[in-house]
């Protein structure tokens, strides 16, 4: 049953797993463990830095931190009795069965496009019975259902977030180059969080209303 | 012939198109997709060879960066 509080007794039992703990990721995780779900799988490869701050589900004290164990720290905060399997890993097409082949439903979180191409394309080849959610472009409140693929946002509008340049390198973010990123994405992305939390939270909704269809909420 | 084109009633002259006359015609430009045709996912390789016939159900997915 749907639950809008904590008793233990009412978590799900659904498995979710979520590829990518980012902006769209991590706020995802949290909103479904708010919701009763238990157990999630989760897989990213980054560490939290102090760009990631002005939208994802981290905290100053965490910078440093893999996202992983942070978000790992954070939901159980929220929920102590949750279940992760937390995967400090780039999802690549070697690993994404391993990952989430098991899951009830798929969480599609990653910020690059060509990897949402990819990753979309492996799993409705290898998993076309499972529900995927998806994002595209983090405007508008659009979701395109096709079959078990969902797709939230308007598919048109690309964010590139103050982090984004040091992200796709994979490097650990300075103080300096902290400020000068952030200086130079601030005036077209002052609304990233808002947007950010839109779409992760349809992503949310869109996965419990399956679950809700297939009887495991 | 008449398609649902991402779940919307499209008519196009032709009796038949490949995916990427229809892509071309509606000038979709974005390079990263996803398309699936009556349920099933065509791969890239396909899409200037399969073609697309009356009552179809064609969906396009656009994919943008952000997140």
């Amino acid at each position: 049953m749907v639950t809008l509080h904590f008793d233990l007794e009412d978590m799900s039992k659904a498995l979710i797993g979520i590829a990518g703990a980012g902006g769209l990721g991590s706020n995802v995780a949290a909103i479904l463990v708010r919701s009763g779900i238990d157990s999630l799988v989760l897989a990213d490869f980054d560490i939290v830095e102090k760009g990631n701050l002005n939208r994802q589900f981290y905290f100053d004290d965490q910078i440093g931190l893999p996202k992983v164990e942070a978000l790992l720290e954070n939901l159980s905060r929220i929920a102590p009795s949750v279940q992760i399997d937390a995967n400090l890993t780039r999802v690549t097409p070697e690993n994404a069965a391993q990952l989430f082949g098991r899951c009830d439903i798929v969480v599609e979180a990653f910020d690059d496009a060509s990897q949402k191409e990819w990753f979309i394309e492996f799993m409705l080849a290898q998993f076309p019975e499972m529900p995927l959610v998806c994002a595209s472009g983090l405007s508008g409140t659009q979701v395109q259902r096709s079959g078990n693929l969902y797709v939230v946002g308007d598919q048109f509008t690309e964010t590139f977030a103050a982090d984004a340049a040091n992200s796709h390198a994979g490097s650990v973010e300075t103080d300096a180059s902290f400020s000068a990123a952030d200086a130079s994405a601030s005036a077209a992305t002052y609304d990233i969080a808002p947007r950010v939390s839109i779409i992760a939270a349809l992503q949310a909704e869109t996965a419990l209303n399956i679950l809700k269809e297939k009887d495991l909420l | 012939m008449n398609i649902y084109l991402n779940n919307r009633f499209e008519k196009f002259e032709p009796d038949s198109m490949t995916i990427s006359e229809i892509m071309e015609a509606k000038s979709y430009t974005f390079r990263m997709l996803v398309v699936k045709l009556n349920g099933n996912l065509i791969q890239k390789s396909q899409y200037a060879v399969i073609e697309v016939k009356e009552g179809d159900k064609l969906d396009i997915i656009h994919l943008v960066s952000g997140g």
